[in-house]
C-alpha cells in the first residue's frame, strides 16, 4: 500500500546549526507513529516541517502526494490534510470553544455557518465537552482546552493528525482525558504522528516508535522492539532514565 | 571566569563585565546615531526648502545659516533656562509628590481620601490650565512673620509646573508600592517590624527601582512642558525664538529656526528616553 | 429651572462677590459654550486622526521595506521627544508660511489651513506617534504561538491579522490607548497659544472682562476633569464590552 507520508533524507538547520539530519521514515494510512527522544533532539521541528510551518533545508516530504519541499507548495491544500495540536493549546482566547472549532471551516474552507457549527457541535460531543460549547478558553481547564484544540484541528477533516507533546503541560489526572481522546482517534483509524514523553501510552497505541537524538533517527521499530529490546546503546540509556 | 591579573589592570576597570552590560548596547548607540544624523539631515533639508523659497523673491542679505548662527547662542541661553526650570519643578514636584503618594496609602482614611482626591484632580487637569492657575492665583508676595518675600513670576511658573508633576509622582509612588507583593508586608509584620519600618526599610527600597523609569519619563515630559511658560509671558527659548524671528522679519527663517529649537529639545529628551527604556527592560528582567 | 440657577448665581455675585458670570450673563455663557464646543470638536477630531496615524504607523513598522520602518521610527521618536507646543508653532508659523494662500469669500487672502486646522494636524501627529508605539507593542504582545496555530489551520497572512492578531492586540492596547487619549484631550489646551477659541481661550476672554479669574479657574478645572472623566468612562465601557471571561491581557 502507498504510504500516506514519505519523508526522505530531510535536513534542516537554523542558521548554521543543524537540527534535523538525514531523516527518513514512512507512515502508512491508519498508522500511529510515536516519536520519542531527549529534549532538543528536533522532534517538534520535524512535526513543523511536515506541516509546512518551517521550511526544510533539503530532502523531500510527501504528504498524500503533495511535496512539502516545493517553492510553489499550495499551503492551504497541505493544511487541509494535516492537523497539528501543540503543547500550549493555543486556542484563540477571544472566541468561545465552539467558535474556535467552527472558525477555520468558515473562513478557510468557506463552509456555510450552520453546517460548520453543527459539525463543531458533533466534534465537541466527540471530545466529551458538549456542555462547554459557549465557554471561553480562559474558563476551561488545561485538559479541556487541549481537547477543544484537538477538535479544532479535526474540524478541518485532516487525513493525518500531528500531536506535539500535547500532555506535557497537564497534571496526571487531566492528562488521561486527553490521552483517551487520542487513543479513540487512533482506534477509529486516524493516522497519527505523536511526539510524547508518555512511554506507557506510546507502547499502548503506537504501531511504530522512532527514537531521535541529535537530529537523527537513532532507532526505529515496533513498541516491543524499542521498549523491551532496544539494540542501540543511546536508546537504552534514554529509556532507562525515563522509565 | 577569566583569571584576574590585578597588577596589569587599572583599578577602576572591573575585569569581568557581567552578561548584562551596564552600557547601552552597540547597536542601540549606532541606531541612535543614525537617528541623529538623519534628523540633522532633515534640518538642513528644511534650510534648503526655505532657501529655495526665498530665492524666488528678493535675495536676502545674509544666508540662512549665518542668521541662524547669529541667534543660536541667545536661543540656547533660553533653552538652558528651560532646563533650569525643569530641574526646579522636578525637585519641588518630587518632594511633594512623595508625600502625597505616601498619604494615599496612609491608614488614616481622611488623609488617604484627601491625597487620592488631590492626586486625581491635578493629574487629570491640563498642564497649561494649572500653570495659569498658579500664575493668577498665587499672591504677589509671601508674608512670613514680618518678612515679606516677593514671589516673582518665574517662581510661580515653577510652582505651576510642579503641581501636575506632584500628582504624577504621587501616582508613581503609589504604583511602585502597590507592585510589591503583599507577602512582603506580611512576612515583615511577622518579624515584628513596625509599619514605618516596613515601609522605609523593606517596601520602599524595592519599589524605588521600579519607580525610576516612570519618574525619568515624567521628567522628559516636564522638560518639554516648560515651553508652556512662554504662553504666560515668561521669557524662555520659545519666546526668544519668536523674538528673533520678529526682529529678522523674514518668512524663510521660520522653518529653520523652529527646527533648531525642536532639535535642542530632542537632543536633550531623546537620550533620556533611551536610558529610561534600557532601565525599564532591565527592571522587567529582574523581577 | 435654568432661570433659578441663573438667579442664584446672580445673587451669589451681588451678595458675596463670587462671580460665576457664565451662569447668568448671556454673552459670557455663549462664549464659554462655544469654547466648550470647540474643545470637544478639536478633541474628537484629534482622537480619530491620531488613531488613524497610529494604525498606519504600526502597519508601516511591520513592513518589509526597510525605509518605511526607519522612517516610521524616526517620526515616532521625533514627535515623542520634542515639545508639542513647539511642534504646533512649527506647523502654524513655519509650515503654514510655505503653503499657498487662498482667496476667501470676501476676496481677502487667507491661509490654506486655519489655526484650528493646524491644531488638529499637530496634535494628531503628536498623539499619533504615541499610538504607533502602543499599537506596535500590542501586536508584539500577541503570542507567536497564536499566529502559528492560525497558520496551521490554513489561514492566510491577512486573515491571521484580521481574525486573530488585531482582536487580541486591540484588547491588550486599550488601557494605554485610553491613557494617551486622556493626555490628548489635555493637550488641546495648547491651541490657546495660536488663538484657537477653545475652552481656555474663551475663559481667558471672560476673565479679562469680568475680572473673575478665580471663579473661571475653578470652573475650567472642573470642566476639564469632567471631560476627562467622560472619556475614561467611555473607554472603560468599551474595554468591558470587549472583555473575554477568564482572559487577562
Ligand atoms: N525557530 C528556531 N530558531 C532557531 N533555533 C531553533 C528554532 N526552533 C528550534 N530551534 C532549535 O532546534 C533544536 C531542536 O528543537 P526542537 O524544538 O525541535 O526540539 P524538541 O525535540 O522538540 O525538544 P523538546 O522535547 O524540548 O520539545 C533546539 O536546539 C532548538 O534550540
Ligand atoms: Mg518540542
Amino acid at each position: 500500500m502507498q504510504p500516506l507520508i514519505t519523508i526522505s533524507h530531510v535536513e534542516k538547520s537554523f542558521g548554521t546549526m543543524p537540527v534535523l539530519r538525514d531523516i527518513s521514515m514512512t507512515i502508512a494510512k491508519g498508522e500511529c507513529a510515536c516519536i520519542i527522544g531527549p529534549s532538543g533532539s528536533g522532534k517538534s521541528t520535524l512535526l513543523r516541517c511536515i506541516n509546512g510551518l518551517v521550511p526544510v533545508t533539503s530532502g523531500s516530504i510527501l504528504v498524500d502526494s503533495i511535496e512539502v519541499n516545493d517553492p510553489h507548495l499550495d499551503k492551504l491544500a497541505l493544511r487541509r490534510k494535516v492537523g497539528i495540536v501543540f503543547q500550549q493549546y493555543n486556542l484563540f482566547p477571544h472566541k468561545t470553544a465552539i467558535q474556535n472549532i467552527a472558525m477555520a471551516p468558515i473562513h478557510v474552507l468557506n463552509r456555510p455557518k450552520d453546517e460548520a457549527y453543527e459539525n463543531a457541535r458533533r466534534l465537541l460531543a466527540k471530545v466529551k465537552l458538549s456542555e462547554k460549547a459557549d465557554a471561553y478558553p480562559g474558563e476551561l481547564s488545561g485538559g479541556q482546552q487541549q481537547r477543544v484544540a484537538i477538535a479544532r484541528s479535526l474540524a478541518m477533516n485532516p487525513m493525518v493528525m500531528l500531536f506535539d507533546e500535547v500532555t506535557a503541560a497537564l497534571d496526571p489526572e487531566t492528562k488521561k482525558e486527553v490521552l483517551f481522546t487520542i487513543r479513540d482517534l487512533a482506534a477509529e483509524g486516524m493516522t497519527c504522528v505523536l511526539v510524547t514523553h508518555e512511554m506507557g501510552f506510546a507502547s499502548e497505541v503506537a504501531d511504530h516508535v522512532y527514537f531521535t537524538d541529535g537530529g537523527r533517527i537513532v532507532e526505529a521499530g515496533t513498541p516491543t522492539e524499542i521498549f523491551k529490546a532496544a539494540r542501540n546503546e543511546r536508546t537504552r540509556a534514554f529509556l532507562s532514565q525515563v522509565l | 571566569m577569566r583569571p584576574v591579573q590585578s597588577s596589569s589592570l587599572p583599578v577602576l576597570l572591573t575585569p569581568n563585565r557581567t552578561a548584562r552590560d551596564p552600557l547601552p548596547s552597540l547597536t542601540a548607540i549606532i541606531q541612535s546615531r543614525l537617528l541623529f544624523v538623519s534628523l540633522l539631515g532633515t534640518f538642513f533639508i528644511s534650510c534648503g526648502i526655505s532657501a529655495a523659497y526665498s530665492a524666488a523673491g528678493a535675495q536676502p542679505s545674509l544666508s540662512i545659516l549665518d542668521v541662524l548662527l547669529k541667534w543660536a547662542p541667545l536661543v540656547f541661553g533660553g533653552f538652558l533656562f528651560n532646563i533650569a526650570v525643569s530641574i526646579a519643578s522636578m525637585a519641588l514636584g518630587t518632594a511633594s509628590g512623595l508625600l502625597l503618594g505616601l498619604g494615599q496609602i496612609s491608614p488614616s482614611r481622611p488623609i488617604s481620601k484627601t491625597s487620592w482626591f488631590l492626586t486625581q484632580f491635578f493629574r487629570n487637569s491640563p498642564w497649561l490650565v494649572l500653570l495659569f492657575f498658579a500664575m493668577f492665583l498665587l499672591p504677589f508676595d509671601l508674608k512670613i512673620g514680618s518678612v515679606t518675600v516677593p514671589l516673582p513670576a518665574w517662581f510661580k511658573a515653577i510652582i505651576g509646573l510642579a503641581l501636575p508633576v506632584m500628582a504624577n509622582v504621587a501616582e508613581i509612588v503609589r504604583g511602585g508600592i502597590k507592585s510589591i507583593p503583599l507577602s512582603q508586608w506580611e512576612s515583615a509584620e511577622s518579624l515584628a517590624f513596625s509599619r514605618r519600618q516596613i515601609l522605609w526599610q523593606i517596601i520602599l527600597p524595592q519599589a524605588f527601582k521600579r519607580m525610576i523609569p516612570p519618574w525619568m519619563n515624567l521628567y522628559a515630559i516636564l522638560t518639554m512642558a516648560t515651553t508652556l511658560i512662554s504662553v504666560v509671558g515668561i521669557q524662555d527659548s520659545m519666546t526668544l525664538t519668536k523674538a528673533a524671528l520678529v526682529a529678522e522679519g523674514r518668512l524663510d527663517l521660520y522653518l529653520p529656526f523652529y527646527m533648531m529649537l525642536l532639535l535642542m529639545f530632542f537632543a536633550y529628551c531623546y537620550p533620556i528616553a533611551r536610558l529610561t527604556q534600557s532601565l525599564e527592560s532591565r527592571v522587567a528582567v529582574k523581577f | 429651572m435654568m432661570d433659578a440657577i441663573a438667579h442664584w448665581f446672580k445673587w451669589l455675585s451681588n451678595q458675596h462677590g463670587i462671580n460665576y458670570s457664565v451662569f447668568f450673563d448671556n454673552y459670557d455663557q455663549t462664549l464659554f459654550l462655544k469654547g466648550l464646543k470647540t474643545t470637544i470638536i478639536l478633541s474628537l477630531a484629534c482622537i480619530a486622526l491620531s488613531i488613524l496615524v497610529g494604525l498606519i504607523g504600526a502597519w508601516l513598522q511591520g513592513s518589509r521595506i526597510r525605509a518605511a520602518r526607519v522612517g516610521t521610527a524616526m517620526f515616532v521618536q521625533f514627535f515623542r521627544n520634542t515639545p508639542p507646543l513647539v511642534q504646533l508653532a512649527f506647523f502654524y508659523y513655519a509650515v503654514s508660511a510655505l503653503l499657498p494662500t487662498v482667496t476667501d469669500s470676501f476676496g481677502a487672502q487667507t491661509p490654506l489651513i486655519n489655526n484650528l486646522g493646524w491644531a488638529i494636524i499637530s496634535f494628531s501627529l503628536f498623539a499619533g506617534a504615541f499610538n504607533i508605539e502602543i499599537f506596535r507593542s500590542g501586536i508584539e504582545a500577541v503570542p507567536s504561538a497564536m499566529t502559528e496555530a492560525a497558520e496551521s489551520l490554513g489561514y492566510t497572512r491577512f486573515q491571521i491579522y484580521r481574525i486573530v492578531v488585531i482582536p487580541i492586540a486591540f484588547r491588550i492596547c486599550l488601557p494605554s490607548l485610553g491613557n494617551n487619549l486622556v493626555n490628548l484631550v489635555k493637550t488641546t489646551t495648547l491651541a490657546y497659544a495660536i488663538g484657537v477659541p477653545e475652552l481656555l481661550y474663551a475663559s481667558a476672554q471672560i476673565w479679562s472682562e469680568a475680572m473673575n479669574v478665580r471663579e473661571m479657574m475653578v470652573l475650567l478645572l472642573i470642566t476639564y476633569v469632567a471631560l476627562v472623566a467622560i472619556l475614561v468612562a467611555v473607554m472603560q465601557r468599551w474595554e468591558k464590552s470587549l472583555r473575554v471571561p477568564g482572559y487577562v491581557s
